[in-house]
């Protein structure tokens, strides 16, 4: 089914509680992402390094795979490679059911979204726990995320205790809508998961190819829990995260809290190797995603979408997203960075809206990490909407009559000639106040300026001639 | 100096106003205009929409027409980013044309935004303009972030005397034209060109500028359809008006 963002944009502009909830959340995190990379005099050095590391780890991209592999292995944890989304979901049922259990936790994973791992698991009669306390909110709910950091942007506290009071058995018992008191019978049920379940599911921030480390970076500690309690532990993440070098996480692990929660660090980074007798999870499994990346890498102008770390700033910088909201965007992936990663994983034919779902003003460039060109990417799956041949036929013809007026002076008087003539019916104190469609898009809340008489070139021609 | 100008469509065939007044602003600063006739669109629109195909063909008759030219003054921030950034991935992957691609970067430096060519090539801030009026400037996204104009365009309307500058809040944020974005998505354009009236209106500006007839067409727009009775005025303009010939 094809993604029409003007229509679920439409949706989001209407939605009174959501517009208030991201103008309010993204300013403040607007705010707050500011002070602390101006503070760090060698922000505009880290943003480079950035870029540097993931331009050096996709040019090799198959050498650095193979020795995190490699070294995963050698540290006694498993390797597992999926070519797509299926591949994916079916290696991570089998090693859930090898492990004889019918539940697993989840540590908040745009991956496991993206393969949507959750239905897989509950067909396979395996029922899963979000435990970062946003995703255990959507998935109550039985929603969508809406931002990739706070994926419950859209409700507010109200709207919260009555989920947990529906849904949380005796924690939600008679539960008030104030944050402390939500956040106790969150951390309550939420324990009691983490001490019976014996499989966790994570996703991966960063894994080094020298030494077979993976990290994971969170706010709550629900990461924390799920990475060092269960016995068995399952990381999916796309093979774009791998750094080439232990050292490179200096460069990351700055980056990344300053530019997506506006902290200096963040308050869990969780680095693990392999395995170890005695401590922590008995087996680690590593399932290596590549669900059309590969394809995006092989795109000259397009393969620096791949350098995203997901820390979310292009969406609060994005005036589109701060007033459609991330539900418009319908995937896992929102704002500027979900309007070029939709398209890229799956199609054009199906994502063909969302390259348009931006005025290209450039902020989300300005600020991001790892100085993703987020506008190029945009009009560079502009011109493959238009040429694998998804733009409307009546838009195709209206540019190509346009092409042919501005190819030719000819062309262009007589088009301003007819111009003139045609705007006589619909203009009012010298301006268009009504406009067919599909300029009518144009007329919703502006006056259209009718043509003047006299075109600059007229009246430049008139002076040369005296 | 001469000056060769680059007019853009919009401005050619919607408001040759902000054209007449480039030319008095350059002519009274001692410098020669003259103006290619061959010169018709810069191809941003194909561009942005993804006919680059079009817009190919369109960048090509750009560099016929101003090849010779020294010096090209566009009083477009858009459509200046679009010659300077955008004709090189043109060239390079649409087009595939080595040629293009050395003839549009080796004309790059030679072309210039009216108010940068003002500040940054001349080295003025003040033009000798008399504005008495409550103004508010607002930066376009590509003066911002696409030709970083930075202070340059603010620099010449402080200079202008009798004006009543007032700063614009929020300014860094996109007033939500976009191109055809306004017409493609124009419920979210709309959205936001409610959020940029609101911040125009509460400084009780009776005009609002900018270099770039594109924002201000779809700002203006929403001013005159709300009645606000705030008009949208190009820079070029203010600075064309003087004590002894107001512009009009």
């Amino acid at each position: 089914m094809s993604i029409h963002f003007p229509t679920r944009a439409a949706d989001g502009l209407r939605n009174t509680q959501q517009r208030r909830n991201l103008a309010k959340a993204t300013n403040t995190i607007r705010g707050k992402t500011a002070k602390v990379t101006a503070e760090l005099p060698d922000w505009e050095a880290l943003r480079d390094a950035g870029k540097a590391i993931k331009q050096e780890a996709h040019a090799r991209l198959d050498h650095y795979l193979l020795q995190l592999e490699e070294m995963v292995t050698k540290a006694g944890g498993q390797v597992h490679w999926a070519a797509d989304a299926a591949e994916a979901r079916a290696i991570i049922v089998r090693l859930t059911k090898a492990a004889g259990t019918d539940q697993v936790i989840k540590i908040k994973s745009m991956t496991t979204d993206e393969i949507e791992l959750n239905p897989a698991l509950e067909e396979a009669g395996i029922r899963p726990y979000e435990t970062d306390l946003a995703d255990m909110i959507v998935q109550m709910a039985k929603e969508k995320p809406s931002h990739l950091l706070v994926p419950a942007i859209h409700k507010n506290r109200v709207e919260i205790r009555d989920l947990f009071r529906a849904e949380m058995g005796e924690h939600g018992t008679g539960l008030s809508d104030r944050p402390p008191d939500l956040t106790r019978a969150a951390r309550a049920y939420l324990r009691q998961k983490f001490m019976e379940t014996r499989v966790a599911i994570s996703g991966a921030n960063f894994a080094v190819a020298e030494t077979g480390t993976v990290g994971v970076v969170e706010s709550e500690g629900n990461g924390r829990m799920c990475l060092t309690l269960p016995q068995v532990l399952i990381s999916i993440m796309g093979i774009e995260k791998v750094l080439p070098r232990f050292d490179d996480l200096s460069v990351f692990l700055q980056l990344l809290p300053r530019a997506a929660t506006g902290e200096r660090m963040n308050p869990y980074n969780s680095l693990w190797t392999g395995v170890h007798a005695g401590d922590g999870p008995r087996e680690f499994h590593l399932v290596l995603l590549d669900n059309g990346r590969a394809k995006i890498l092989a795109d000259e102008v397009a393969r620096e979408t791949l350098h995203c770390i997901r820390c979310s700033r292009c969406l609060n910088v994005c005036p589109v997203y701060e007033r459609a909201g991330g539900h418009a965007y319908d995937s896992m992936y929102q704002g500027p960075i979900g309007a070029i990663v939709t398209p890229q994983l799956r199609g054009l034919e199906e994502a063909g809206s969302l390259p348009y779902a931006s005025s290209l003003c450039g902020a989300c460039h300005e600020v991001c990490p790892v100085k993703i060109n987020i506008p190029q990417i945009l009009v560079h799956l502009r011109g493959r909407v238009v040429r694998e041949g998804h733009a409307g036929t009546g838009e195709a013809l209206a540019m190509g009559v346009a092409a042919r007026m501005f190819g030719n002076q000819g062309a262009l008087d007589w088009s301003l000639w007819a111009g003139r003539l045609g705007q006589k019916l619909l203009m009012r104190d010298g301006t268009l106040p009504w406009l067919p469609p599909p300029l009518s898009g144009w007329t919703l809340s502006r006056d259209f300026p009718a043509l003047p008489a006299e075109s600059f070139r007229d009246w430049w021609q008139k002076r040369e001639e005296k | 100096m001469r000056v060769s100008l680059f007019i853009t469509c919009i401005n050619d065939s919607l408001f040759p106003g902000t054209g007449r007044a480039v030319v008095r602003v350059l002519e009274r600063l001692g410098h020669q205009v003259e103006f290619p006739l061959a010169q018709t669109c810069c191809g941003q629109m194909h561009h942005n929409s993804g006919y680059h195909d079009d817009a190919v063909g369109l960048v090509r008759r750009f560099v016929e027409t101003f090849q010779d030219a020294q010096t090209i003054v566009i009083p477009s921030t858009s459509c200046t980013a679009m010659v300077r950034g955008q004709y090189p991935y043109l060239a390079k992957h649409v087009a595939k044309d080595e040629g293009l691609l050395r003839a549009v970067e080796e004309m790059a430096p030679r072309v210039f935004e009216f108010s940068e060519f003002l500040t940054q090539k001349l080295g003025l801030s003040d033009v000798g303009a008399y504005y008495p009026h409550r103004v508010t400037y607002h930066s376009s996204c590509n003066s911002l972030r696409s030709l970083n104009l930075g202070d340059g365009p603010l620099t010449l309307l402080r200079h202008v005397s009798g004006i009543d500058l007032v700063e614009l809040p929020n300014n860094r944020e996109c007033c939500g034209f976009g191109g055809t974005f306004a017409v493609k998505n124009a419920e979210t354009s709309t959205a936001m060109l409610t959020d940029k009236m609101r911040h125009i209106l509460s400084t009780g500006a009776e005009i609002c500028t900018a270099g770039d007839n594109s924002c201000l067409m779809h700002i203006g727009g929403g001013l005159s359809r709300q009645r606000t009775g705030v008009r949208t005025v190009h820079l070029a303009q203010i600075l064309a008006s003087t004590a002894e010939e107001p512009w009009a």
